[in-house]
């Protein structure tokens, strides 16, 4: 069974250099990292100490107000660095690679599994962390079962990952996962594919899948969520990225915490952007070959597409739910005369003052800003990539004020900042709409929870 | 352009931190990034931004301008000439309405940018791009022979108390241009309305008078223009309003390329027209049996709902926001020129009415979209329990 969804308003930004459909395994990192920033919400509390020896598997930090959200090894190996910040905050938590001890788990029968079984598993291998609760997009909390779970393939972001090629060969770890996830909520999972999409989840069971029509943001669940299930004040919804379904089902087959990772690697100066197998917190270094690129200074590196990922050094690494990584270059160019309106067409525009709409054919970006930041002038143009029945501009206003009772009555519970990315990219006064709504969505997990 | 960068960044230097000129930096700033679109990257949020920025959706406005602003050159000497009963070519009439006009437009750019690039000095924030419009447009709807300190006072009036009181641009409640024209209409009454100021030199030399056509039937005259010279614009009025169909290519700029909002026009459209259709029913007077379709075409009916109405920081914000504003501007315009024979022009007064009422239209909106939600959420409530 499913149901066709049509998601109007948004558009698509076509760029070049987007990863063919051609898989290769990486080579293996030295190093390995967690970001305790790739979970938002989360105040780390170290589990071990530099010079420790770990397993793959076995809990490497929890969150200080709930030790039951853990976040665990990707690898063997040993503690060599606990990177702190300004006021000691944990920037990275770097694992040498050796040895090959794991954690392993025994599994029940899943035929007869209860809830609470499968609950108390998802904790304590920290699969739970591939999970997120939706409103906040936090790690989802284990005390407190969700009214559905929404798993999205229709993904439509630059650059974004083709999640029909990564689980082309896991679909068997997939239908496992789905199988577990739809027993402890009682109720088939909420699965969006591309409306023309051929490969066959129609055939999966425990699922209601829904054919989504739209442009980007259609493929962010929360447009999703909103047209199938809309979460309203005092609910929760689980979400779920599909490659990591699968590797919570691939703990359920085996027993071992599996933090697998397909990273489709793009860009229009890297040769041959493709798809790599590796694994979470792997080294970037292992993904793109520098000498592909001519200086890497040049060169921005980002931890997922280019509207709404995290910058990050060739040096690091691959973030946690991350399956693409993006490498574009820098734009700190001058550009004379760059304002005036339809000249230089090669810079993608949505807005019709340029003809680079008219051009079709794939986009070179660079990282310029193309202009300052300014007062908000321009109204309905947030509209136009926002497709909920939320006021984006206003809500924006509400986060910027802080104003709480504003911020819920106008949607804050059913967006997340992705959300806001091609509004971001569209403004014409360059405002940080992402980063406000982060803020505000931080002042509501604070004061409201 | 390499040789270009290298003078503006010696030229940078004592406006930059730790400079002399440090805290004119803002002023410097303002000229630079016209030179040269700054070589700032993205350091939150998304990592790649549109080409479009508030310059190029600024100057966009001021291309649509320039053809009615041409015509409204034209007809200044146009007028002048047939009323002196001077033999004049083309360019005659031209040259005479360059020669009026732009000092109008030298004086409000002076004036009004002064006055911008003082406050952002002071607050110390960029030098934003809005008064590019605004400062032509202000020439532009003002009597032609206004003198150069009441034009320079009106800015004055008007950049300091509509926009910087409150907070600059992007904060305004009034449009910044018909607040000037305001400000001058009830300040200077005798410069700004009567039959000595909208032809020029209309006030210098005895001969020559022109009552613009909504005075003619305020005072219950005959209008002695055709629909045809109404629609070209060969009549006496404001410097630029009097072409609709130069407008109507400044329009339709605006619409192609997405700055001014069609909804705003059209609904202006509509709503001028059904009041206009519903006094000619009535026809009490010249006013009211004027065809409706000449009241879309005289005045600065056609001006204002294109350029001053689609104003996106005093209009209303949301969709529906915008059907309902312009439609009330439209209405409320035809109602002021009916009703009120003081005021023959209501275009002005209606805008500047409209922007007052556009942030309760759109609390409106807001609040519809707002309880729908809250029904849903009470909806999931009353289930559970």
């Amino acid at each position: 069974m499913s149901t066709d969804i049509s998601i109007s308003n948004g558009a698509n930004l076509n760029l070049k250099g987007l990863a063919s459909m051609d898989l290769e395994v990486a080579k293996k990192s030295l190093n390995y990292a967690l970001n305790p920033d790739d979970f938002f919400g989360l105040t780390p509390r170290m589990l071990v100490k530099e010079g420790d020896q770990v397993s793959l598997g076995q809990p490497i930090f929890h969150d200080k107000s709930d030790e039951s959200i853990k976040i665990a090894s990707p690898v063997s190996g040993k503690i060599i660095e606990i990177v702190r910040g300004a006021k000691r905050k944990i920037l990275n938590i770097v694992i040498k690679r050796e040895g090959d001890r794991i954690v392993n788990f025994k599994i029940p029968a899943l035929s007869n599994i209860g809830k609470d079984k499968i609950l108390e598993l998802l904790v304590e291998s920290c699969s739970l962390a591939f999970i997120r609760q939706r409103p906040y997009n936090i790690i989802a909390r284990p005390d407190r079962l969700p009214k559905s779970i929404f798993v999205s393939i229709h993904s439509t972001a630059p650059y974004a990952a083709d999640y029909a090629f990564i689980l082309k060969n896991r679909m068997d770890e997939f239908q496992t996962g789905v199988d577990v996830m739809s027993r402890l909520i009682d109720k088939p999972i909420n699965l969006s594919i591309p409306h023309n999409c051929e490969s066959d989840f129609t055939s999966l069971q425990n699922v209601d899948i829904y054919k989504i029509k739209g442009a980007h943001p259609s493929g962010n669940e929360s447009f999703q969520i909103n047209r199938i299930d809309p979460l309203n004040s005092g609910e929760i919804v689980w979400v779920i990225k599909p490659e990591d379904l699968a590797n919570i089902g691939s703990f359920f087959k085996t027993g071992i915490y599996n933090p697998k990772r397909t990273v489709a690697v793009s860009g229009d100066s890297l040769k041959y952007p493709k798809y790599f197998d590796t694994v979470i917190g792997s080294s970037i270094s292992t993904l793109v070959d520098s000498k592909q690129l001519s200086n890497s200074e040049d060169y921005r590196f980002i931890n997922g597409d280019p509207l709404s990922g995290t910058k990050v050094q060739y040096s690091d690494f691959l973030g946690f739910y991350n399956n693409t990584l993006s490498v574009i270059k820098e734009g700190n160019q001058f550009r004379m005369l760059g304002w005036l309106p339809f000249l230089y067409n090669s810079v993608p525009s949505f807005s019709k003052t340029s003809f680079s709409w008219l051009l079709g054919g794939e986009k070179k970006v660079n990282t310029n800003l193309n202009g300052e930041e300014r007062a908000i002038v321009v109204t309905g143009e947030m509209e136009k990539y926002f497709p909920m029945d939320i006021f984006p501009m206003q809500l924006i206003k509400a986060c910027m004020r802080g104003d709480i009772e504003k911020m819920e009555s106008l949607g804050i519970y059913e967006v997340v900042p992705e959300d806001f990315g091609l509004v971001d990219f569209s403004c014409t006064s360059k405002i940080e709409a992402q980063e406000i709504v982060k803020s505000g969505i931080q002042i509501m997990l604070k004061e409201v929870g | 352009m390499d040789f270009i960068r290298k003078q503006v960044d010696v030229l940078k230097k004592p406006f930059t931190k730790g400079g002399k000129l440090e805290k004119l930096y803002p002023a410097f700033n303002a000229f630079e990034t016209m030179l040269f679109v700054p070589d700032h990257t993205t350091s939150k949020g998304s990592h790649i931004r549109d080409g479009v920025d508030l310059k190029r959706t600024m100057i966009t406005v001021i291309i649509a301008l320039v053809p009615a602003l041409f015509y409204g050159m034209y007809n200044t000497g146009y007028q002048y000439f047939i009323q002196t009963n001077i033999e004049f070519t083309f360019l005659d009439a031209v040259l005479h309405g360059a020669y009026k006009i732009f000092p109008m437009i030298a004086v409000s750019y002076a004036v009004g940018l002064a006055i911008e690039f003082a406050f952002a000095v002071y607050r110390n924030h960029p030098v934003n791009e809005g008064y590019l419009v605004t400062g032509l447009l202000i020439p532009m709807i003002m009597p032609i022979d206004m003198p150069l300190w009441m034009l320079a006072i009106s800015v004055v009036f008007a950049v300091l108390i509509a926009k910087e009181a409150f907070g600059g641009t992007g904060m305004n409640i009034l449009n910044p241009a018909l607040t000037a024209r305001a400000f001058a209409f009830f300040a200077y009454p005798t410069f700004m309305s009567g039959d000595k100021v909208w032809v020029s030199e209309a006030t210098n030399v005895d001969g020559i008078s022109g009552e613009t056509i909504l005075g003619t039937l305020a005072a219950n005259g005959e209008v002695a223009y055709s629909s045809a010279s109404m629609f070209m614009g060969s009549i006496p009025g404001s410097v630029a309003e009097t072409s609709v169909f130069f407008v109507l290519i400044g329009a339709l700029l605006l619409i192609i390329t997405g700055v001014g909002s069609w909804r705003i026009m059209l609904s202006g459209v509509i709503g001028a027209s059904v009041v206009g259709i519903l006094f000619n029913l009535w026809g009490a007077n010249s006013l009211m049996s004027f065809e409706w379709y000449n009241h879309l075409l005289v005045g600065g009916f056609a001006f204002g709902i294109v350029f001053m109405a689609t104003d996106p920081v005093s209009a209303a914000q949301t969709t529906k926001g915008k059907w309902i504003y312009g439609f009330l501007v439209g209405v409320f315009c035809i109602l002021i020129r009916v009703f009120n024979p003081a005021y023959p022009e209501g275009v002005m007064l209606a805008i500047l009415l409209m922007n007052v009422f556009a942030p309760l239209i759109d609390h409106y909106v807001i609040e519809s979209n707002v309880s729908m939600r809250r029904k849903r959420w009470q909806g999931v409530k009353l289930n559970t329990t």
